[in-house]
């Protein structure tokens, strides 16, 4: 009988131990040894050249602020507007689960069967998109070659599959607000949207918290989209890598040119990144509770 | 990660508000956003969101259903042609979309049934059983979830060329046989779903650890047991990084046949339109089914998977 507990945890720790853990630590000894693709049987030690190569080159500082930029432009209006449908869905509705699921199917949409789509709708020459704004006045355009457009385009992927599924999220959280909180603040006065802004926006706080924690670890990843949005040579990200995200730029290193080492440095330094994210994620929600 | 716990108190927090009003038997003014019906502009805004939401689906149809010649017409069309079935015929044979998904199915009920059946054991232990190190063992779990999947994929690799095993499936199975966001799903939903008092009494009884998941916590654990099981499958049918890395298009499953699409395998924007609907039909008919029971899964879950 003493034993059991650890019988039913095994199979779990197995797995993840085998699978999860231990490759996490193999990384790193991989990340100090030059590893080609060509020539897997020789591998010697590099000590922290891989490291020293990737700070000095411009392509990895470059990704990293690609990542940023596309991160921010994904995961800020995707969680207003999150926020606000969720609202919405919190109203008595006819059909409630239905508006629910709906929301939710684009999350149903692979990130390949989603950017396959896109890259379409977003083709300079007889796109959906530039058709549209033709109709408006705008010029085409070239959403695969340009700067700020191929960024856009990419965070608009991101965007389209994640909003509705963090809605429900909030929307989770909104239901388990108690009503008189509501009710003692209306009869304060306060009209819906001082409700909104000076009940509801607070109690949300931890789960704001929570999904802006889950959507940055979604961002530091980023990969299928921009490989796929530039088509043939997806893995440099654009001509002028303007949207080769710290995700592609492993890949790349990896796979594409055969260094394998060295995206082994990469996906550490991501792994280091996520642990200062969660440091400063850890103090200004301490900060916050104190406030409080 | 408190507010994974957020949802499961919902009811109890809901019934507190509705006693909190009992004493003034005062007229609901505005109460909790949900007591309040939905107006025209509610109905209005939400439309617009499901429109788009839905759009980009439609529209794939609508391409798939045409040549290619005519996709690379302006304007667009806007509506269904005749060239739907060539086309996903073509999707089917040209770029394996059958072969992928009888792989990516039987891929994603492994990984199902994998991480229902062993996260329900592991969740089971740390909800109900006392023992040495399970806090930090959870912790450990938890913690890791965090970890992208780029962090793994260099071993991995290495370590499946190694093996012989390059391009076959149970590269892509055993990786992602266990989640840790599983085993705590279980664990949150058993805490409270699983009564002490009846694991003991049939401890009492002298049932055996077998006996007693089969019987008690598999029954206890099961509405559960098949969220998670929805889950897992749309998010192995989805899983993209590490297949493209591990197979190629002599075995795809289907994101690896999608991705292959994508870098030009064929050319014609009408057949990819078709691989890309193909590859996420049996998704969008699991929606249709079980769309009530997803979205209370991750209602419930509040956490990506």
């Amino acid at each position: 009988m003493k034993a059991s507990p650890y019988a039913f945890i095994s199979p779990f720790f197995i797995f993840f131990g085998a699978f999860s853990l231990v490759p996490l630590l193999y990384t790193a000894w991989y990340s100090l040894h030059n590893v080609q693709l060509a020539d897997l049987d020789n591998q010697t030690w590099a000590g922290l050249d891989n490291y020293q190569n990737l700070f000095s080159s411009d392509f990895f500082w470059n990704s990293l602020w690609v990542t940023l930029l596309i991160g921010v432009i994904s995961t800020v209006p995707q969680l207003i507007m999150a926020i606000g449908l969720a609202h919405l869905l919190n109203y008595k509705l006819r059909g409630s689960t239905v508006w629910r699921v709906v929301m939710l199917t684009p999350y149903a949409t692979s990130v390949a069967a989603a950017t396959l789509v896109f890259v379409l709708l977003y083709s300079w020459d007889g796109g959906m998109i530039n058709w549209l704004l033709d109709f408006v006045g705008v010029d085409p355009i070239n959403w695969r070659e340009s700067d700020w457009g191929s960024k856009f385009a990419v965070s608009t992927i991101v965007i389209w599959r994640w909003t509705g599924y963090n809605a429900l999220i909030y929307l989770a959280a909104m239901q388990a607000i108690p009503a008189d909180l509501y009710e003692s603040a209306s009869l304060d006065g306060a009209n819906r949207w001082q409700q909104f802004r000076h009940v509801t926006v607070p109690q949300l706080r931890p789960t704001i918290l929570f999904t802006v924690v889950v959507s940055t670890i979604g961002a530091t990843q980023l990969f299928g989209e921009p490989l796929l949005f530039g088509g043939v040579s997806g893995s440099k990200g654009g001509s002028d890598h303007q949207y080769q995200t710290l995700g592609l730029y492993m890949y790349d290193q990896g796979w594409v040119i055969g260094n394998l080492g060295k995206a082994s440095a990469i996906a550490w330094s991501m792994f280091l990144i996520l642990l200062l994210i969660a440091v400063i994620n850890l103090l200004v929600s301490r900060r916050l509770r104190k406030s409080q | 990660m408190t507010t994974s716990e957020v949802p499961l108190t919902q009811e109890k927090e809901q019934e507190k508000g509705a006693k909190g009003d009992r004493g003034f038997r005062r007229p609901r003014i505005l109460g909790a956003g949900k007591q309040l019906h939905a107006g025209p502009v509610t109905y209005a805004v939400l439309t617009i969101f499901a429109l788009v939401s839905l759009a980009p689906l439609v529209w794939t149809a609508i391409a798939a259903s045409r040549t290619d010649q005519r996709l690379a017409q302006t304007p667009p069309p806007l509506w269904f042609g005749g060239n739907l079935f060539k086309n996903l015929e073509r999707a089917w044979e040209e770029a394996s979309l059958g072969a992928a998904m009888f792989n990516t199915t039987l891929v994603a009920t492994t990984i199902t049934v994998g991480t229902v059946l062993f996260s329900t054991l592991a969740g089971f232990a740390f909800a109900k059983l006392r023992f040495k190190f399970s806090s930090t063992l959870l912790l450990l779990t938890i913690g890791t979830m965090m970890i992208p999947p780029q962090l793994a994929i260099v071993p991995l690799y290495l370590w499946m060329a190694d093996l012989g095993w390059s391009n076959q499936l149970q590269t892509v199975i055993l990786p992602t046989l266990v989640t840790a966001f599983g085993t705590f799903f279980m664990r949150q939903y058993l805490v409270q779903a699983l009564p002490t008092e009846l694991i003991e009494a049939a401890r009492v009884d002298g049932a055996s650890s077998l006996r007693i998941v089969w019987h008690v916590v598999f029954p206890a654990a099961r509405p559960a047991m098949a969220v998670l099981g929805l889950l897992t499958f749309v998010f192995a049918w989805n899983d993209f990084l590490w297949p493209i890395i591990a197979l190629n298009q002599d075995n795809p499953t289907v994101q690896v046949a999608l991705n292959s699409l994508g870098t030009g395998y064929v050319p014609d924007q009408s057949v990819i339109m078709a691989g890309a609907l193909l590859g996420t039909l049996p998704l969008l008919i699991a929606f249709l089914l079980f769309g009530k029971q997803i979205v209370g899964g991750i209602m419930q879950g509040a956490i990506k998977g």
